[in-house]
């Protein structure tokens, strides 16, 4: 082990200015037409929390209802509507834009070396867009809400349901733009835009993931846009498109509606494993394991991801045949994201561990997001699946990997990179007090659900019978431990930009070159070209690279 | 394999159950050791490779083709064995037995309807007997609904517009729950009842207890009756100005443009519905559509009774082109894509 | 080893006044509006993919009732639209040129040629649209009293009279996307024809004459494909 304050020198940014881009211009409207993906990127923070907050209100409505088994808290439509709007606030207006509109446009430019994105009107533009679908989809919940399921199967939603459908519609239609102008910004932007020296494979695995997700938010996000129109325009018009009288299908709806939904789920963990390998390799000093294995497999899992839609459909009327494809492709498209635990797991053999907050989220989401890939395979099993579709084992499943996975990596990224966005520190000790609460709050929360499922609790269900009720009242204690541990992170952050301890330019003492800029950054990152010339990750010198399995010297 | 001692299990009462819960079993078995073993190795590294020093760097370690591959080629080996199991019990969930008892359910807001052959009707309920194959027919009159029989490990969408199956053979008697899983509005979570399962005896005496009512081809025969279907099919489906319908479930039917389909239950009720989709040979396009005037339960009865048409010892009077045909009404059925599970 | 970070210079020496403060040199200012437009005309084809998926899905399903509708559509105007698009597509790669080697005039009058036959398709399309009206072929209660109502429509085959809707329905959500697209396009070009005329493009920077062109060329493949399957099935019958 090598002493590194020689190293440490280097690692040093420029002296800092006290002109960042926060101070650097004043007054509302500098920051409703900024330019600055910083500044974006803050606006979307503030408006995913509060969709987050809302989200959060509906889900502590559900599980307030379900401590008892009969109908007592809410009415069934009014419940109805509780959790498809849950569904809907939080698929996209949280976990669909949160770690790449906020996390990926902050640092995106400066982990390439680059000034902006490649298109900054557009960024901003895309903000608006967001902000307007959300608009409208809050005018949906106000005017009288929507009782369809996130998932707005037809006939249900285009005959049936007398809910705001057409409104919600809209608003996630609009939203979609948001998410394709992102992802083609993040596309063109690490094509053309990064720094001299700067090569594919130097880049952060956090670039890469971004990538992988970008090229699912192009491809995917247009199919939903033209679902979402076909079912406003069957509602309005009543053409028959997916109506059996006129010999429409029903079951067309499910298949384009799962055709972006599943690859939507990529969109949603893809950019929180780009984190995890940010705070394994940071946190550990060293290059994750499997680099190129890594950066490879988010690729893998942005294509593999287009092809099991199926796997939404195999009690739906859907082929036998078909569903033997599906249930084969949804086995190989686990395999990528088990790569990655293996690959970060290795990474922690003969590092240099800290437990500071970030790292313990990260190790949170290796946990949790195993659990909830491994429980994915019960659903790509086909015999299973015909037994936990539609049960509570499914909600289990996806909860582990949203929650567990995805937010985890959110909280994790945002407090590792608090200092950098604010200047400021985090209390510590209230970090890793909170990171604790939220762990075991979630898993009484959710690991209740998978037994739940097999024991036959359907979804959507808030009439239940008796023998349900025990799990219940645990999975809704934990959920109050997993409220609580959520709302101290909203109260020590904010607390923090103005109190918390002011972090220098590199306060984890990191090569990455997001922190060779000052705390918070100026307007323009950098106000030189950087030119890299290092491998990513690169704590050591690659002349030092131990080799697995040859005898090591003894640790210093 | 009895699974009735394990906790946290619904009942196992057909003779699938205990195989999906084996399976269950192996994919929770993998599932947990997994976990601990990456938990473990995860908490071990953490402990012993935490850092000591504030300075120090661990040296970099490098990547190894060979546990890559082999942390990748295991985990596939792995998901192949889930898969094909789980395919395996998935087919044979999918092929109902030939000799198995139907019942036609049909689903509607907030609702079971089921129907025996013979006349039984239950709402809600689905009595069945043990050790029998029995066989669901089922749609919906409405939006999409899921019957779901978790102590079977079975379900299956009910959709409009067409016909979807499920079939199981119970073991075990006692009453098990029923639910719809497929959301369905307001009362979906009100949408449920009971599987009762009886000793074959048993089941016997309440299917002749209830004999007074009228069996689906019974009432089908009067819908026959009183819509004019006799005008062209003859009273007893020998045909005339259409087709001929008795003996025809089943068989292949050959259609003015080549095709030959088989005549299952979506083919009959399509022919109701929209008779111009698949126009028989040698017949012109006069039949009317009914849609709109019969409900998905009429056309069940419908649809059992020229189920029940037997095959006349008079050859049937049915136009045949000049053109030999490859398959005539009497051979096997081409493979229909029309079939659903 | 971790090196310093190189100072490449501070600042910009005199460079293009369409340069972007972000942007190195022209050159990456040029290459990301490309790639930019060309990430985007692929979530296009991701978009009209549905639409397509539900024409195959239905078109196997009512083979006779699409003949008899798409016969009914008027070959004629197609045809002339589709020699018009073409046309503009011709146009508008010469004023691509034109803004290549720097001749405004060029310019201007090709981009002017463009959006008039973009708006003579867009003509004859709300002719079209008037026909359907008038013969009560809009698909469903989209016009309130005004349902729809196939009988205009001659039947082929074994064609059913109710799965003519389906056809419609499908023929308005495409033609009408696609007369979006076209509109949208003809704002764009018009925006670009503004600019041209203040001679704001040089064969330095002309690079949203290049991308706009692009835009309006898949607009025009677009039509190419809707052509054939929505005016061209069962030609071949006799009436």
């Amino acid at each position: 082990m090598r002493e590194f304050e020689k190293a440490m020198e280097t690692f040093v940014p420029p002296p800092p200015s006290r002109i960042n881009y926060l101070n650097a211009q004043y007054g509302l409207k500098s920051w409703l037409l900024t330019k600055d993906h910083k500044r974006i990127a803050l606006l979307y923070l503030g408006a995913i929390s509060f969709f987050f907050f809302i989200g959060g209100l509906y889900a502590m409505f559900i599980r307030l209802e379900l401590l008892t088994p009969q109908a007592d808290l809410l009415q069934s439509t009014t419940y109805n509507k509780v959790f498809t709007q849950h569904g809907i606030i939080m698929v996209f207006f949280f976990l669909i834009p949160s770690i790449p509109a906020t996390l990926g446009n902050f640092l995106i430019p400066m982990m390439i070396g680059a000034k902006d994105l490649a298109f900054p009107r557009i960024n901003l533009l895309s903000w608006y867009i967001y902000m307007l679908g959300g608009l409208v989809t809050i005018y949906a919940l106000l005017a009288g809400g929507i009782d369809t399921g996130w998932t707005f199967y037809t006939p249900f939603s285009t005959t049936f349901s007398n809910s705001y459908v057409i409104a919600a519609g809209l608003g996630i239609f609009i939203n979609g733009f948001s998410s394709i102008l992102t992802g083609l910004n993040f596309i063109v932007t690490i094509h053309t835009m990064r720094a001299p020296g700067m090569t594919w494979f130097r880049l952060p695995l956090f670039i890469w993931a971004h990538y992988a997700t970008s090229l699912i938010m192009i491809l995917g996000t247009p199919v939903i846009a033209i679902t979402v129109l076909l079912l406003a325009f069957e509602r309005l018009a009543h053409v028959g498109i997916f109506d059996p009288a006129v010999g429409g299908d029903p079951v067309l709806f499910q298949h384009l509606f799962w055709f972006y939904s599943h690859p939507a789920v990529y969109i949603m963990v893809l950019p929180g494993m780009g984190v995890i390998s940010e705070l394994i390799a940071n946190f550990s000093r060293k290059n994750i394991f499997g680099y190129g294995f890594v950066a490879f497999s988010s690729l893998a899992i942005a294509v593999f991801g287009f092809l099991v839609w199926g796997h939404h459909l195999f009690v739906a009327s859907q082929s036998v045949y078909a569903g033997m494809i599906f249930s084969f492709l949804s086995f190989a498209v686990a395999i990528p994201s088990a790569i990655k635990v293996f690959n970060w797991t290795a990474t922690l053999y003969k590092a240099s561990i800290s437990y500071d907050t970030p790292m313990l989220y990260a190790l949170g989401f290796i946990g949790l997001f195993t659990i909830g890939g491994m429980t994915g395979l019960f659903l790509a099993a086909l015999a299973t699946d015909v037994h936990l579709s539609d049960t509570y084992f499914v909600v289990a499943h996806f909860h582990y990997i949203m929650v567990g996975g995805t937010l985890l990596a959110y909280l994790g990224g945002l407090h590792y990179w608090w200092p950098k966005m604010s200047g400021r520190m985090y209390p510590e000790g209230w970090g890793r007090f909170s990171a604790l609460v939220v762990f075991i709050g979630f898993n009484l929360t959710f690991l209740p659900q998978f037994i739940l499922g097999y024991m036959g609790m359907p979804r959507r269900y808030h009439v239940y019978p008796d023998e349900f009720q025990v799990l219940h009242v645990l999975s809704s204690a934990g959920a109050s431990i997993l409220g609580v541990g959520l709302l101290i992170p909203l109260v020590y952050l904010i607390w923090s930009m103005r109190y918390g301890k002011v972090a220098e330019g590199n306060p984890w003492h990191l090569p990455g070159l997001e922190w060779r800029t000052q705390s918070p950054p100026i307007t323009e990152n950098f106000d030189f070209t950087p030119v890299v010339t290092w491998e990513a990750y690169e704590f050591a010198p690659p002349e030092e690279t131990e080799v697995v399995g040859k005898f090591a010297e003894e640790r210093v | 394999m009895q699974t009735s001692w394990v906790p946290f299990v619904p009942p196992s009462a057909s003779t699938l159950s205990d195989k999906v819960d084996a399976l269950y079993f192996y994919l929770s078995g993998v599932t947990i050791f997994f976990t601990l073993l990456i938990s473990g190795v995860l908490i071990f590294f953490v402990i012993k490779y935490r850092r000591r020093t504030p300075y120090e760097i661990p040296r970099p370690v490098a990547g190894s083709h060979k546990l890559e591959t082999l942390w990748s080629v295991i985990p596939f080996v792995i998901a192949m064995t889930m898969f094909a199991w789980g395919a395996q019990i998935y087919f044979q969930q999918s092929k109902a037995p030939k000799n198995a008892v139907e019942v036609y359910v049909v689903g509607k807001q907030w609702m079971w309807k089921i129907q025996h052959t013979t006349g039984q009707r239950e709402i809600n309920e689905l009595h069945v007997p043990a050790g029998r194959n029995v066989k669901l027919i089922m749609t919906t009159e409405d939006v999409i609904h899921d019957f779901f029989i978790p102590a079977f490990r079975i379900k299956a969408d009910v959709v409009p517009g067409r016909y979807t199956n499920l079939w199981f053979k119970a073991t075990k008697p006692g009453r098990y729950h029923l639910f719809c899983a497929e959301y369905c509005g307001m009362n979906h979570s009100g949408m449920i009842g009971s599987v009762v399962v009886m000793e074959p005896t048993e089941f016997d005496d309440w299917l002749s207890g209830n004999a007074s009512q009228q069996s689906p081809a019974a009432a089908g025969q009067q819908l026959y009756q009183t819509l004019g279907c006799v005008s062209c099919h003859g009273g007893a489906g020998e045909g005339g100005r259409g087709p001929a319908l008795s003996g025809v479930f089943g068989r292949g039917v050959f259609l003015t443009n080549g095709q030959t389909v088989l005549a299952d239950e979506a083919y009959i009720r399509e022919s109701i519905v929209n008779p111009q989709a698949k126009l028989v040979a040698g017949f012109g396009p006069i039949m009317p559509t009914f849609q709109g005037q019969v409900s998905e339960e009429q056309l069940v009865h419908l649809l059992a009774f020229i189920k029940s048409l037997q095959i006349q010892t008079q050859p049937p009077v049915a136009a045949r082109p000049a053109a030999p045909p490859a398959t005539s009404t009497g051979s096997p059925a081409p493979a229909p894509e029309s079939t659903r599970r | 080893m971790a090196e310093t970070v190189e100072h490449l210079g501070v600042g910009h020496e005199a460079s293009h006044p369409a340069l972007q403060h972000h942007f190195e040199n022209m050159e990456q200012q040029r290459e990301a509006g490309n790639i930019g437009m060309w990430v985007f005309l692929v979530t296009e084809i991701m978009f009209f993919g549905g639409m397509f998926l539900a024409y195959t899905l239905y078109r196997s399903k009512f083979p006779m009732a699409f003949a008899s509708a798409s016969n009914h559509l008027s070959l004629p105007m197609g045809a002339v639209n589709t020699v018009v698009l073409i046309l503009s597509s011709f146009t508008m790669a010469l004023a691509v040129y034109s803004a290549q080697i720097g001749k405004r005039r060029n310019q201007v009058v090709c981009l002017i040629l463009t959006i008039v036959l973009g708006l003579t398709f867009l003509g004859i399309k709300a002719v079209e649209y008037h026909e359907k009206y008038v013969d009560h072929l809009i698909p469903g209660q989209l016009i309130p009293g005004h349902p729809f109502k196939p009988d205009k429509v001659h039947l082929l085959g074994d064609a059913a009279k109710e799965n003519v809707e389906m056809f419609y329905w499908i023929y308005f959500a495409m033609t009408g996307m696609h007369a979006v697209h076209m509109i949208i396009g003809v704002g764009l070009l018009s925006v670009i024809l503004f600019f041209a005329a203040r001679g704001r493009y040089d064969p330095e920077y002309h690079s949203p004459v290049e991308i706009s062109g692009l835009y309006w060329h898949f607009v025009d493949i677009v039509w190419i494909f809707l052509f054939p399957l929505l005016y061209l099935l069962g030609r071949h019958f006799e009436h």
